[in-house]
């Protein structure tokens, strides 16, 4: 085993530990930890296993191995980007939301502290 | 402007047969108009962060169900929209039993009339809701209408973020309800800029495509 090699591995495993010591202070929600898991245990792998990448691509058919490492990366990286945006949308609808329910509620409340009194049953709303 | 526009809309509120409570809803504006409002006695909602017109509208909607109103209406805040037409919206609802109505500038012609590229790109949305729904809906992009609770309680659960108008009526159309137009006197806009610049239009074409499309093939 190369100098090398024992050198990432152990940058994996304190890279592991970190995720985990993250989740556990609960600053990382697990679901987002999942794929720093999956990458730092990839590259784990690669590390000990080093003809990997030359018989993955072999067996793929990519001529150049270093472009198999490239490629799989670019395509897992535009995934979690993809993953980012849902979780934005998510959040964005969440937060539309909120607003509004705190806007109504807090109209509400300040018509309450001033004691006017309300009518009702057709509206006229402008925005 | 806004000073006008409500006294206007007092008026016409206190002049109706119908209850009406006019309400603005500000989307986080600092130019103090939601505090003009407040001294005017107008009931006002003040959304903490920016939602955009469609979560903005989409608020007036909410607030409407939650005080248990029949009908809800939807009038720029520039002077564009005249207060003393909502009238006429309501009879045509109550007439027709319409679950939406369009205020529309184009079904007699008169009063403004919006330059000419606007109205190419309102025909063409016109053309694509025709398409897609069948129904001819020809001031498409009117942001002066009125909703009925069937309509309101859709759009609580769902109402598009931008440049909400066609969308909405495709997916008010395949939820199967009844929209008709109603001939409106609309102004010029008597203050502000509008929300849809020069680069913006482009975008608006692509993103209004795009999303009536998809509500076109959303499942209900």
């Amino acid at each position: 085993m190369s100098r090398l090699q024992v050198l990432i591995i152990i940058l994996n495993l304190l890279f592991l530990l970190y995720i985990s010591r993250l989740i556990i202070k609960g600053r990382l929600r697990e679901e987002y930890a999942f794929i720093w898991w999956i990458s730092a245990v990839f590259l784990t792998i690669f590390s000990i296993w080093t003809k990997a990448q030359n018989e993955v691509s072999e067996f793929l058919g990519v001529t150049v191995p270093a472009n198999l490492i490239f490629g799989g990366l670019i395509f897992l990286i535009l995934i979690y980007l993809l993953h980012l945006s849902l979780v934005n949308s998510k959040l964005q609808r969440n937060v539309t939301k909120l607003t509004q329910e705190f806007a109504i509620l807090k109209e509400q409340l300040e018509r309450l502290s001033t004691g006017e009194t309300e009518k009702s049953t057709s509206t006229e709303n402008q925005s | 402007m806004l000073p006008g526009l409500f006294a206007n809309l007092k008026d016409c509120s206190t002049q109706s047969a119908f209850t009406l409570l006019p309400v603005v809803v500000n989307d986080c504006s600092r130019d103090g108009s939601a505090v003009l409002a407040r001294s005017l006695g107008v009931n006002v909602l003040n959304l903490p962060s920016n939602l955009g017109i469609g979560g903005a509208v989409q608020t007036g909607i909410k607030y409407a169900l939650s005080k248990g109103f029949d009908y809800c209406i939807q009038m720029d805040g520039d002077g564009q929209h005249p207060p003393a037409e909502f009238e006429k919206l309501i009879s045509t609802a109550i007439k027709t039993g319409a679950d939406v109505v369009i205020g529309s500038r184009f079904l007699t012609g008169e009063g403004f009339q919006s330059t000419f590229i606007r109205r190419l790109g309102i025909k063409y949305f016109h053309f694509l809701n025709r398409v897609l729904t069948g129904k001819s809906i020809h001031d498409i992009t009117s942001g002066y209408r009125l909703l009925g609770e069937k309509a309101m309680k859709l759009a609580a659960n769902y109402y598009p973020d931008d440049y909400p108008e066609p969308e909405s009526l495709v997916f008010f159309s395949k939820h199967g309800l009844k929209i008709v137009e109603v001939p409106v006197t609309m102004h010029h806009r008597q203050g502000g800029k509008s929300s849809i610049g020069t680069f913006a239009s482009v975008y608006y074409w692509v993103k209004v495509t795009a999303a009536m499309f998809y509500s076109y093939i959303r499942k209900q």
